[in-house]
């Protein structure tokens, strides 16, 4: 027997916890068999979840650090492991490894900032964390503003948290938007990036966007016409992985790997990347 | 430096094995060469390259990970994890051995790859210095010289005898057990044995080959170069070339149901392959071009950027006489280094 760690033998995960977001989100309380939390991590960094037989998928860690009990994983149903998972019920064991991946600099580059969160759609997942993280130490950083869209109001992932713990807290904004109209909305309608010029926010602030690439490749152009420089405005990747620590070859965009080098990039880093993502 | 005659090989095997399992080249009876296991009988295939690299010795093929027991919503996990068992590999060429080394620095990094990791340190590699490197040979242009090939233990083959010399303790071990078997020699015959090696590798039609146009910090120019499209038009991303290849260490992970539990594995995988990059939303390489580009880009800068200008390339050649459509790195290469 090889007494060595070895980074691809995960643990066993339980999931005590399914909370239904959107129609096709869920998100998932994992512990180990003993009831405590698998791992720390910081936020931004991923595990690899899996089951069985079926298969091993990244995941970003949606919940914060500063969560000592347990860790959550909201999760989109688009593929074999996520199908899986939905149809998963409370007390189905899973493995679980890491944590995986490069966080966000909340330590180094964050403190202090004024922050301005971006996110559509499920991109909202990798974003929580750290703004989760970011409200514990509020006093450690400044103005915090949050925009944040989806196709719909049932698609907002996280919506009676944004509601009833984001927006009551103080220096803490908070910008809903969804793609058209709908009864009972009486928010504001429209893309993101749009929504973000229309906000148009001093150029103060250290901005973090997640979402589909094509929201990323618009609200980073929005960003610039707003006057950011690429250096303030950090994003976070998601490839194809299979092992999380840069060793099989699959996610790599040039020379870095996604699962170790990122997820989490800051954009001007990204330019002198191929555009292969 | 020690040395044996030819005639006593099988005795010098029959030693080595005594103590450890002896991966010898032998015929594969199809008109090539693959290491095989050393038993009484196995006859010695003088070649210049297996078909198959020896990488599969530290990184193979297929090898099962750990194993699952399911019950319900339960899960029970086992660590099946052995220690290698100790083995010997002998002939292995300068190119191949330096492959080793390529792989080392993606496996041996932390997080360490303990299954590679366990292999490699019970593995003692003999290598031999080519007599007829072959018109598809260019380690030269990867600063290895086949005359001088490393190993724990390097070896030297004339017309008579075999020559040895250890590089490292492991190496110096063997050699020990070795003592009543080998002479203790000088270096003459093997010095003339390497001006010889020199001599062809001079003659090579591939000598001139250079990595100048390539290496780190490349990336952007190489990358959107036009000559991607024309270079990779007739690529049927069979894998082929990354199957052959002593340095291609892409893999797989995939779960197997025996029907009795579950078996996680891991597989030599190819970036070449249509479903290498696909998620469930979308594939960051949708065409044969991107893939084609990805594994020359690998190997001659993206892999050099990361490990101090070291390409994953050894010029063995083993890529030039397999792929079914003669594409290949060397054409790559002189296609972007600007060479009609």
């Amino acid at each position: 027997m090889n007494n060595r760690t070895e980074t691809l033998i995960p643990v066993v995960g339980v999931i005590t916890d399914v909370r239904i977001d959107t129609p096709d989100v869920k998100t998932f309380r994992v512990v180990t068999p003993e009831g405590k939390k698998a791992f720390d991590h910081m936020p931004g960094q991923c595990a690899m979840l899996s089951i069985p037989g079926v298969g091993e998928a990244m995941f970003s860690i949606t919940s914060s650090p500063t969560n000592t009990e347990f860790m959550e994983f909201s999760i989109k149903k688009c593929g074999c492991v996520t199908d899986w998972l939905h149809q998963a019920e409370v007390g189905q064991q899973i493995t679980i490894r890491g944590p995986y991946g490069r966080p966000f600099p909340v330590e180094e580059e964050f403190k202090g900032k004024d922050l301005l969160f971006i996110a559509g759609g499920i991109g909202l997942a990798p974003l929580r964390s750290v703004i989760n993280y970011c409200r514990h130490y509020r006093d450690d950083y400044g103005k915090i503003d949050i925009v944040y869209g989806s196709r719909s109001m049932d698609d907002l992932v996280d919506y009676k948290e944004i509601v009833d713990e984001w927006t009551k807290d103080t220096n803490v904004d908070v910008h809903l938007t969804i793609d058209r109209e709908q009864e009972g909305w009486d928010g504001h309608v429209g893309f993101v990036p749009n929504f973000v010029k229309e906000l148009g926010f001093d150029t103060n602030k250290t901005a973090i966007i997640c979402g589909p690439p094509i929201m990323i490749k618009f609200t980073l152009q929005a960003m610039v016409e707003l006057g950011f420089n690429k250096e303030q405005v950090y994003t976070t990747m998601e490839l194809r992985m299979k092992c999380g620590v840069g060793k099989c070859g699959r996610c790599n965009i040039g020379s870095k790997y996604v699962c170790k080098d990122g997820p989490v990039f800051r954009c001007d880093e990204l330019d002198e990347l191929p555009d292969e993502y | 430096m020690r040395k044996f005659s030819l005639s006593v090989l099988s005795e010098v095997f029959a030693e080595i094995a005594k103590n450890a399992t002896l991966y010898i080249p032998a015929t594969d009876n199809a008109g090539g060469a693959k290491f095989t296991k050393w038993a009484e009988g196995v006859e010695y295939l003088e070649t210049l390259n297996t078909v198959k690299s020896p990488k599969d010795f530290f990184f193979p093929h297929t090898e099962d990970l750990m194993e699952f027991k399911v019950t319900g919503k339960n899960i029970e996990l086992f660590d099946i994890r052995e220690e290698s068992e100790d083995f010997v590999v002998f002939g292995v060429r300068a190119c191949d051995v330096k492959s080793f080394d390529i792989l080392d620095r993606v496996f041996l990094v932390d997080p360490v790859d303990t299954y590679y990791a366990s292999r490699r340190e019970h593995g003692v590699i003999i290598s031999l210095a080519c007599t007829r490197p072959a018109e598809t040979c260019f380690c030269g242009t990867f600063d290895i010289d086949p005359a001088t090939p490393a190993g724990d233990i390097s070896a030297w083959k004339t017309e008579d005898s075999i020559y040895l010399e250890a590089n490292t303790a492991k190496g110096e071990a063997l050699l020990a057990k070795l003592d009543v078997l080998t002479e203790e020699c000088d270096t003459e015959a093997v010095e003339t044995q390497q001006e010889k090696i020199r001599k062809i590798m001079d003659k090579l039609p591939l000598k001139d080959l250079t990595t100048d146009s390539f290496g780190g910090g490349k990336t952007l120019d190489l990358f959107n170069s036009e000559k991607w499209a024309e270079l990779s038009e007739s690529c049927l991303g069979c894998g082929t070339c990354t199957f052959v290849c002593p340095t291609c260490q892409c893999y797989d992970i995939k779960d197997f149901n025996t029907g009795n539990g579950v078996i996680r594995y891991r597989c030599w995988d190819s970036c070449m392959f249509s479903e290498f990059t696909k998620m469930a939303h979308g594939n960051s390489r949708l065409s044969q071009l991107e893939r084609f580009r990805q594994r020359f880009m690998h190997k001659l800068v993206y892999y050099p950027e990361n490990n101090e200008g070291i390409f994953s390339c050894v010029g063995c050649g083993r890529c030039l006489s397999k792929c079914p459509i003669s594409m290949n790195i060397v054409k790559v290469m002189k296609a972007l280094g600007g060479e009609k």
